[in-house]
């Protein structure tokens, strides 16, 4: 089964980039900071990563510094027992 | 060091002896003189001396930095201005910007100014069916663009013959050009030191910012080059800068706020500014002032109330201590951050209220003047502003009796037209007064105080989302039949878009359709028309001509009572 890490940064680079946007998305690229997810996207980011491991994120743990990079997202996801 | 004594002393005089011509000669400005906001905003500076003082500090997300002085604006405006011009643009023809805060965004602003030509600034994270839209209405000749936006031209670009150029500005291999595609570098160009500024006067269309309605497409507010006269005053009374301040406006040039404020007002002031071209975090944001020692600091509520969120414990990781005044632009700011912003930084956040058609500030808070948390403030001085009745439009004069905030035109910063849509244009106009169509009451000190929309336009994080253009792209979607778009009430951006959707026959209700509905939305039109909530319904309630009744929903959606549904067709 295609672990966190992997499922998250495809899911970016599939939604989050246009096609022929040749800007590099790597594990630590930073997502919000750098412009990629914007505060209105990280909703639906948010609702990806709820319905796909069938959790719930509280609004005070969905920070921009908590989904700045798919790094940043799995550590979040791991206090959710999702590895 | 600074002067602390601010720009406007006393509303109540400042009020009483103010006239716009005042402000003309303040300017050298006499009527039926040449005036154009690229030259105020440069060439003017360095006439005035400001030529080696910093005019722009622009940082990436990197942490990159690039000083412009006002010598290097005049110069490199020159140079756009040069360029376009040797493309065959001409004075006159629409010239979109459609770029992230680059450096390129501010002085290709200007440069298109000077040509003679339109601005049309449009938000970089519109869809490709966002930006047609526009780019449609107003039939841009050119657009200036980075290469990661120019996949979204490309999939438009041949249904628009009228658009001519798309030019790059960080492409660096020719060979990945395409049809009409031109490559500029702000970095390399060469540096034009004489430019033969349009000789435009008071009248002469400037800039063309699209905004959003109840119904039909988005409209193009055009606006002259005679609104730098309220775009200095409310800058120099509203923000109060003085000549030492180094002021940033974390607004977006694709808004109205970002020109107003973050291009023509501080540099018509000769002000420095800084620019953070990065996405918001808190860390970020405190990083960016204490480096920079910003002074003046105009921002948005709902990066304000996203601070508060963050705690104070990583402000206490900075050192804010340079600010001296901050103000509010977008939806009202709410009593609680004004009193958190005093707590931690030991000030008030000076809430203000002004629209894409209004160009420049209407009510705002002085920093000469008591704040009361939650207010709008009181009419900038030269605007005879006041409220209208809700039903019948005529101009009352009641405390604490709700109305429609409305403006005797006549204000320098005014719209012009909508473009192309005289008729619409004409339709904001009533008994005399111009209506913006937010409703507020006024208490017995004068202060204004917002209480909501007088239409179903949704107010997202102070940009304002045309229901109409969300529920069309939503019936494009495969499995959607029919759907209403309101705003629900938002603890951080005031509103969001919520959608009501009825499900084509096969189609059935899940997570993942929400998650694929709001995602088609956010491709197509921009992140902020997104729907951040799906609500799958049976049926949607119409009148019992068909027309779907959003006030019924949204009624539901903010607890109000849903008044008047004689007309309902359907149960709920």
């Amino acid at each position: 089964m295609e672990n966190a890490k992997d499922a998250v940064l495809d899911y970016v680079r599939k939604e989050y980039l246009e096609d022929g946007d040749d800007r590099v998305v790597e594990y630590d690229t930073p997502l919000i900071s750098g412009g990629i997810v914007d505060s209105f996207s990280m909703v639906s980011l948010k609702v990806f990563l709820e319905t796909k491991y069938n959790i719930q994120i509280p609004d005070a743990k969905a920070t921009p510094e908590a989904f700045d990079s798919v790094n940043n997202i799995v550590e979040l996801l791991k206090g959710f027992g999702v590895n | 060091m600074f002067n602390f004594m601010h720009n406007m002393t006393s509303y109540e005089d400042t009020f009483k002896d103010f006239t716009w011509k005042s402000v003309e000669e303040e300017l050298g400005y006499k009527p039926g003189d040449f005036i154009n906001i690229g030259d105020y905003c440069t060439d003017r500076n360095c006439r005035l001396g400001r030529a080696e003082k910093k005019a722009l500090i622009w940082q990436d997300h990197h942490g990159n930095v690039k000083n412009y002085t006002f010598d290097d604006l005049r110069v490199l405006t020159n140079s756009i201005a040069q360029y376009l011009k040797s493309l065959g643009v001409k004075s006159g023809d629409r010239v979109c910007l459609f770029m992230d805060k680059v450096p390129e965004l501010y002085l290709g602003f200007l440069g298109i100014l000077k040509l003679g030509a339109i601005a049309q600034p449009l938000y970089s994270a519109f869809g490709s069916e966002s930006l047609f839209t526009r780019l449609d209405d107003a039939k841009t000749t050119a657009i200036i663009t980075q290469k990661k936006h120019v996949p979204k031209i490309r999939t438009i670009l041949k249904d628009m013959d009228y658009l001519k150029y798309v030019i790059v500005v960080d492409e660096t291999d020719p060979t990945h050009s395409k049809d009409k595609e031109y490559i500029f570098n702000l970095d390399t160009c060469k540096r034009v030191e004489s430019f033969d500024i349009f000789p435009s006067t008071a009248e002469t269309p400037s800039v063309l910012h699209y905004t959003s309605g109840t119904t039909g497409k988005p409209k193009g507010a055009q606006h002259v080059h005679y609104s730098v006269i309220s775009q200095y005053i409310t800058t120099k009374y509203s923000l109060d800068v003085k000549e030492d301040d180094i002021y940033w406006c974390t607004a977006d040039p694709g808004w109205v706020t970002g020109t107003s404020y973050g291009i023509i007002g501080p540099w018509a002031n000769g002000i420095t500014q800084c620019v953070l071209d990065s996405g918001f975090t808190a860390d970020n944001w405190y990083s960016f002032i204490e480096k920079h020692k910003i002074t003046i600091w105009y921002s948005a509520p709902t990066a304000i109330r996203a601070l508060m969120k963050e705690g104070e414990e990583t402000i206490k990781k900075h050192d804010m201590s340079s600010l001296r005044y901050l103000a509010s632009i977008g939806e009202p700011l709410n009593a609680e951050a004004v009193l958190w912003s005093d707590k931690v930084f030991g000030m008030k956040f000076h809430d203000t209220f002004w629209q894409t058609e209004t160009g420049s500030m209407v009510v705002s808070n002085y920093p000469c003047m008591k704040v009361k948390p939650g207010s709008m403030g009181k009419p900038f001085p030269g605007m005879e502003v006041g409220l209208v009745d809700i039903k019948t439009h005529k101009p009352f004069d009641k405390k604490g009796v709700v109305g429609i905030i409305a403006i005797k035109p006549g204000w320098p910063a005014m719209f012009r037209t909508y473009w192309n849509n005289k008729e619409t244009y004409d339709k904001k106009f009533e008994n005399g007064w111009y209506l913006c169509g937010d409703r507020a009451s006024i208490d017995e000190d004068g202060y204004y105080w917002f209480v909501g929309r007088d239409d179903d336009v949704i107010n997202t994080a102070g940009h304002l989302v045309g229901p109409f253009e969300i529920e069309s792209a939503l019936l494009e979607h495969p499995a959607v039949a029919e759907s209403a778009a309101v705003g629900k009430p938002d603890p951080m951006n005031m509103e969001v878009v919520k959608a009501f959707v009825a499900l084509k026959k096969g189609s059935e209700p899940s997570k993942m359709l929400e998650l694929e509905i709001m995602n088609f939305i956010r491709k197509k039109l921009s992140p902020l028309a997104m729907p951040q909530e799906v609500e799958f319904v049976e049926s949607l309630p119409k009148t019992r001509s068909g027309k779907i009744m959003r006030r019924v929903l949204k009624a539901k959606e903010w607890g109000q009572e849903i008044g008047d549904i004689s007309t309902l067709e359907n149960d709920m």
